[in-house]
């Protein structure tokens, strides 16, 4: 069983589809956190994890010109902190003019700022491919042997396995921001009745604040995992992951954090099974269509079920 | 004399390219101006039109499925047909739902789009594209048009080939940009005619109050799905005459959805949202100042480069466009906070008839 189905499904078919779920968990997190407190569809967001993996790379160039050989999870910590500040004074300047308008205004503005953002990153590093990481990633010879003397081989590599680490520790920090701070019990709030958090002394403005920080450092995660799966970063990279994010999102029901962790998984999972031959020799769906899976999904959901698997709001 | 024909040519082709981006602002102006609806994927309805077309009317190749060879005709009125189409299906879906959600569907149909003219390379020759698409007015002087009707009947096949060998080579030019504005006119012209007709003063009323809209017996859904067809009509035709006026049309260049879909959109808000006359004067404005920042880089990185030994000319060339870009995006961000109504803002048409 394990040698004829399972070690091939697991390794290259399931792992990779949990890591690219992963990502895309992470991302829709500020996409549905955004949704459900400013209440728009933020096309700017991909650009946010886009311009957050090329921070990074500038980081770990100055780091090596210092002669500091870093890791990229090393120089993600000071370009999270680029990309949360990028995230509020775009917030600052380009959406809160809005607050008070019809809320299209807003997502106008931000499909601007989705242009703006890319161009920017366009000139300062050229529109090219750059190499994130050198070289093949091989797969961790310790667990590779501790599971093979169990008959259960698993090929993980290191980066995939610091990005499923990484990615179950951000979500532990969030559940416990969302669920037993002060600031996470305010945006769950605001989220569910802006109107009525004001009335009970919530500083709304002070939780919007904090939405960009929380989405802005997810994003910044999300762009940094994509980059050490993917081993390059390219300036459209951020706007291929803004229509799986936003499947994710509506899948898991807007405004739901967690509902958009399930619906990231579930949508990376069958980007990548999509491709598992199923039946017969080929894969199901050409592997050029998998980006069109996340938005089949999408367009069944909004069919079916607007509001998501976790009763999500639709407005 | 060369330099004032260069310039002549150079105001055609502002003309014809200004024109093709007046009809997708125009296409726009109904799904947005008028029904407040919110496309983000105009880009892919101007494929569709083109591959269409282009796929209808191209002589027999063997990259591509095709050497139909239609007459253009067909093509232009195809191309509006599949648009159309294709925006009705996603209209049935996401229409009922608030604009963000169609915002985001659009965007999803334009990837798609692009995926299926990237991936079906049998019939689309996938990302190396589609080439010498005839061109309205240029392909009677190609040998396969005046060898057939109608010119045949006019005159013998070598006599018609002497007589465009004799001509200026760019002879079509003022009648393809003549084309695309008068398209534009009559295009203009039926849209205000349907603004201050009741369907459109009932789309007024629905984008303005849905319930009460809804409430005074207007079938709110079905009037929205036939404003986004209706947009998408126009975008298709657009998109059919950018194909004729590339000749080369390939997927993810041409129809880059960010770029194109935002410069339309940027040239509905400058010219004012609801406002047709808006619509046209946003899109040969923004196109204007498109084009000619271009030769205002140009001219900069040269004098820049003539000032500083040191300054790389081919990376500052390189990355030129996406400085315009960043002002274009700008651009809309001053009007968008500044003055949302655009330069001309929408009128409302009068009540007419006796109350």
């Amino acid at each position: 069983m394990w040698e004829s189905f399972g070690f091939e499904f697991i390794n290259f078919y399931f792992i990779p589809g949990l890591v690219l779920g992963c990502i895309y968990a992470l991302g829709a997190i500020g996409i549905t956190l955004t949704f459900g407190i400013l209440r728009f569809a933020n096309f700017s967001h991909g650009e946010i994890m886009m311009t957050s993996s090329y921070l990074t790379w500038e980081f770990i160039m100055i780091f090596t010109s210092l002669g500091i050989l870093a890791h990229p999870l090393i120089g993600a910590i000071p370009a999270s902190i680029c990309a949360i500040l990028l995230a509020l004074f775009v917030d600052r300047f380009f959406y809160k003019p809005f607050r008070n308008a019809p809320t299209i205004m807003i997502v106008i503005a931000s499909f601007g700022m989705m242009l703006i953002i890319r161009s920017m990153v366009q000139v300062i590093w050229g529109p090219n491919q750059l190499t994130f990481v050198k070289g093949i990633a091989k797969p961790n010879a310790y667990i590779r042997d501790l599971t093979a003397s169990f008959d259960f081989m698993l090929l993980i590599p290191n980066k995939h396995f610091s990005i499923l680490i990484g990615t179950v520790l951000i979500m532990l920090l969030f559940n416990y921001l969302l669920s037993s701070t002060k600031i996470g019990k305010g945006m769950r709030a605001v989220s569910d009745n802006p109107d009525l958090a004001k009335v009970s002394g919530i500083d709304v403005e002070n939780i919007i604040k904090a939405t960009w920080i929380v989405g802005g450092f997810c994003a910044a995660a999300a762009g940094v995992f994509l980059a050490m799966d993917t081993q390059f970063i390219e300036s459209t990279m951020g706007f291929r992951m803004l229509l799986p994010m936003f499947a994710a999102a509506i899948l898991g029901g807007i405004g739901r954090p967690f509902g958009a962790v399930a619906g990231g998984l579930i949508i990376g999972l069958a980007e990548e099974l999509s491709a598992y031959p199923w039946l017969g020799d080929g894969p199901v769906i050409s592997p050029g269509y998998k980006s069109g899976v996340a938005f089949s999904i999408m367009v069944l959901m909004l069919i079916i079920k607007p509001s998501g698997l976790f009763k999500g709001k639709v407005f | 004399m060369d330099i004032i024909l260069g310039y002549f040519l150079y105001g055609m082709s502002l003309l014809t390219v200004g024109g093709i981006y007046a009809l997708l602002a125009l296409g726009l102006n109904v799904q947005w101006g008028f029904a407040g609806l919110f496309n983000a994927g105009i880009a892919g309805f101007a494929a569709i039109g083109a591959y269409t077309y282009a796929i209808l009317t191209t002589a027999e190749s063997k990259f591509h499925y095709g050497g139909l060879e239609l007459p253009l005709l067909v093509g232009d009125v195809m191309a509006m047909v599949l648009a159309g189409v294709i925006a009705g299906v996603i209209g049935l879906i996401c229409i009922r739902l608030r604009a963000d959600y169609l915002a985001i569907a659009t965007i999803g149909i334009a990837e798609i789009i692009k995926l299926v003219l990237k991936n079906e390379s049998d019939i689309t020759n996938g990302p190396r594209g589609i080439n010498k698409i005839p061109r309205t007015w240029e392909h009677f002087s190609e040998e396969r048009f005046y060898s057939s009707f109608p010119l045949n009947v006019i005159n013998s096949s070598d006599s018609w080939q002497m007589f465009f060998e004799s001509i200026a080579r760019w002879w079509w030019q003022p009648f393809f940009a003549g084309t695309i504005i008068l398209i534009v006119l009559f295009t203009y012209v039926l849209l205000e005619k349907l603004r201050t007709s009741p369907w459109g003063r009932m789309m007024t009323a629905i984008r303005e109050n849905e319930m009460a809209a809804a409430a005074a017996g207007k079938d709110v859904t079905r009037r929205r799905i036939e404003a986004f067809i209706l947009g998408a009509l126009i975008m298709g035709l657009a998109g059919a005459f950018l194909g004729q006026h590339l000749r080369l049309i390939e997927p993810t260049q041409t129809f880059d959805p960010s770029k194109m879909t935002f410069l339309v959109w940027v040239m509905l808000i400058a010219g004012g949202s609801g406002n047709n006359k808006g619509a046209i004067l946003g899109a040969f404005l923004i196109w204007f100042i498109w084009s000619s920042s271009e030769l205002v880089t140009n001219g900069m990185i040269e004098i820049l480069a003539s000032i500083f030994d040191s300054v790389d000319i081919s990376i500052l060339k390189n990355r030129a466009g996406f400085i315009r870009m960043l002002f274009i995006g700008l651009l809309l961000q001053i009007i968008l906070q500044r003055f949302p109504k655009g330069i001309l803002p929408e009128k409302r048409p009068a009540v007419s008839g006796k109350i």
